[in-house]
């Protein structure tokens, strides 16, 4: 590979002080992800995705370890600077949706244009459509989280993390929460971000067949990387959700 | 995130929960409302005391026998005896500056007409008191230096005293009433002049010739006051002084001896009572601004509960990239309109209990521009000092802390 890498860790750590004991979440994991991929992260629950999630996406700050986005040192940024990263570089997709309750769709997304500074409120409004348009809710805009389902709600979360054209997008298990049909839609969703923008994407699951969607699947173990290798035959949500379909129907 | 729209969101955050911001602002409410009344009532105060004081004429210097209280009407029982009419006119001939001066000597008492009989105060003065409080009669005219004189039996009806025994608008001049039993001509009638402070009313009264009083009403040769008005353009204080020297001479105080009599200028009257109410206005809004704290406090907690309620919330603006400064306005913002909208609120329930005061009760509350603005003031202040301590624990927040809080 030849580009820079858009994500570079160096014999990253993150330990948690708990007083008595200490737990050791990272102990040292280095790798690079290179823009355009679609990295899956697996590995068993406590083996550190999310914690490694939360660091490269500047939620939370390592132990020790060097941290490169974009080949700028983050560990440099101070606290305002490092929000400034997560509003314009990283979209951030959470297993729980998290969105604002008793807030319409639409507000929901033009949330992090509100902190980009600048952008009018008519321009925050038209972007925020199209990104609800881009993950097919654009019937949806005036609907509350509370009146729609799980899968529109993760999209609506989809659309919030890429209002502000992030190069980065990160899941923590995006499709915990939802059936499997509605999970391969939302991984259709990523695929195709992916594929048509270039957008890269670090996506965590525990469920093996999702890790199949991605271009590369990590494995962690104990706070370090156990597997790090190419999706060999990559699944595509169009051809999965036929599947899909076709099971039904024998049924 | 801008001003404008950080303002919109804290005004939707708050009205999530309408029940608990109406009842949290009405501390707020009841605060401000305590302090715009308070200070409406001892403005109402102050105002009433100086008008009724500047109604006792101007330029006006008052001499009272014994060595406390004020005003030439204090009489009654146990009354000093160290005044006479002949101090007037030692005053008169050889103080500078003196253009009008009356002797003073009153006393309550019943006055009966053909078909009334009314309790009034009746007032013994000379010819000129008419002049020193520059008092226009309705009918008739004030008696004249002879009546003083001769210590006549003639009176001067205050337009109360007129409407009680012969009704109102009547011309009474000619009339015969009785005081002490004895017939007294009524000459005139004084035009209205209003009620004074706390209810004193300047028109329940009668005029007669302080020798009058003297000889036919009490039999006592002393007075109990003698009021000055001095020319124009002539320090009072001068007056005031040249007026104690005499009365020193003739009471033959010497040199250590305590004065027999007070000396006081209206202005020493007017500062006098204006500093006692204005310490009762500071008192009235001290107590009124213990309630401003109270709903203060009240503030600081609900915001408190809502950050902790809305931690989660915190969590998901900081990873959408938020800084801590947005969490803080945000926050504080919110405590601010919060405080602001129960503010403005309380000014206007506090600016209609002062209308209901003074419509109901004749108390002249005033609602004045500085007390709205310091009101005004001291809520958004209260805000800002009870919101910042919940704001920055808001923004203090760790953004994965925050997200992962249940
Ligand atoms: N805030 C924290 N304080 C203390 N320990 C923590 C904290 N967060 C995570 N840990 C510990 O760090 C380890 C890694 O946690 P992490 O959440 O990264 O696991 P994970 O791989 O995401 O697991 P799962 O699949 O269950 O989500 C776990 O042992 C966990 O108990
Ligand atoms: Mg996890």
């Amino acid at each position: 590979m030849s580009a820079a890498p858009l994500i570079s860790v160096r014999a990253l750590t993150k330990t948690y002080d708990l007083g008595e004991t200490q737990v050791r979440a990272l102990r040292g994991v280095t790798l690079d992800i290179m823009p355009s991929e679609f990295v899956t992260l697996t590995g068993p629950s406590g083996s550190g995705k999310s914690t490694f999630l939360h660091l490269i996406g500047c939620l939370d700050r390592p132990s020790s370890g060097e941290y490169l986005l974009a080949g700028q040192h983050v560990a440099a940024l101070d606290t305002r600077r490092l929000a400034g990263v997560r509003n314009r570089q990283i979209g951030f997709v959470f297993q729980g949706f998290n969105l604002l309750p008793r807030t319409t769709a639409l507000e929901n997304v033009e949330l992090p244009l509100l902190y980009a500074g600048g952008v009018p409120a008519r321009e925050r409004r038209e972007r925020a459509a199209a990104a609800l348009a881009a993950v097919g809710l654009g019937d949806r805009v005036r609907h509350h989280p509370n009146q729609l389902s799980g899968g529109q709600q993760q999209r609506v979360a989809i659309a919030r993390a890429l209002v502000n054209r992030p190069r980065l997008l990160l899941a923590d298990e995006p499709t915990g929460n939802l059936d499997t049909r509605t999970s391969i839609e939302v991984m259709g969703i990523f695929q195709r971000l992916n594929e048509s923008q270039g957008l890269t994407i670090v996506l965590v699951t525990h469920e093996a067949d999702m890790a199949e969607y991605g271009t590369r699947t990590i494995a962690f173990r104990d706070g370090l990387v156990r597997s790090d290798v190419p999706v060999v035959r990559r699944r595509t949500a169009a051809h999965e959700l036929e599947r899909v379909a076709g099971d039904a129907e024998a049924a | 995130m801008s001003f404008p729209m950080t303002v919109v969101v804290a005004v939707k955050a708050l009205g999530r929960n309408a029940m608990r911001t109406a009842l949290t602002a009405l501390g707020m409410i009841i605060g401000v409302a305590a302090v715009i009344v308070m200070v409406a009532i001892g403005n109402g105060a102050r105002a009433s005391i100086e008008r009724q004081i500047r109604s006792a004429g101007s330029n006006v210097v008052m001499v009272n026998a014994g060595s406390g209280g004020f005003g030439p009407a204090r009489q009654g029982q146990g009354a000093v005896t160290t005044l006479t009419d002949a101090d007037a006119a030692a005053i008169r001939e050889r103080v500078a500056g003196v253009r009008y001066i009356s002797p003073a000597l009153n006393t309550r008492t019943q006055i009966i007409a053909a078909s009334a009989n009314w309790n009034t105060l009746v007032q013994g003065t000379s010819e000129q008191l008419v002049d020193i409080r520059s008092w226009p009669l309705e009918y008739g005219a004030f008696f004249d230096a002879s009546a003083v004189r001769s210590a006549a039996k003639v009176a001067v009806l205050g337009s109360v005293a007129r409407d009680q025994l012969f009704g109102a608008g009547i011309d009474p001049t000619g009339a015969t009433v009785r005081i002490n039993n004895q017939p007294f001509r009524v000459i005139g009638v004084l035009t209205r002049k209003g009620q004074g402070a706390f209810g004193q009313d300047q028109d329940d009264t009668a005029f007669v010739p302080y020798t009058t009083v003297q000889k036919r009403l009490l039999g006592v040769t002393h007075v109990s006051g003698i009021t000055i008005s001095a020319e124009d353009g002539v320090p009072l204080e001068r007056v005031a002084a040249g007026t104690a020297d005499v009365l020193r001479e003739r009471h033959r105080l010497s040199g250590g001896e305590e004065d027999d009599f007070m000396v006081r200028t209206q202005e020493e009257m007017t500062s006098m009572l204006t500093s006692t109410t204005t310490t009762m206005t500071y008192l009235l809004a001290g107590i009124a601004a213990v309630s401003l704290i109270v709903g203060g406090i009240g503030i600081m907690n609900i915001m408190l509960v809502s950050v902790t309620e809305r931690t989660r919330e915190i969590g998901l603006r900081l990873s959408v990239g938020a800084r801590d400064v947005d969490v803080l306005t945000q926050f504080l913002v919110e405590a601010v309109v919060l405080s602001l909208a129960g503010g403005a609120l309380g000014i206007l329930l506090g600016g209609a209990v002062s209308y209901a005061v003074t419509a109901l009760l004749q108390w002249p509350a005033s609602v004045t521009p500085q007390s709205i603005a310091l009101s005004a003031g001291v809520a958004a202040g209260t805000g800002v000092f009870f919101g910042f301590y919940p704001a920055r624990k808001a923004a203090a927040l760790d953004p994965i802390e925050a997200l992962r809080y249940e």
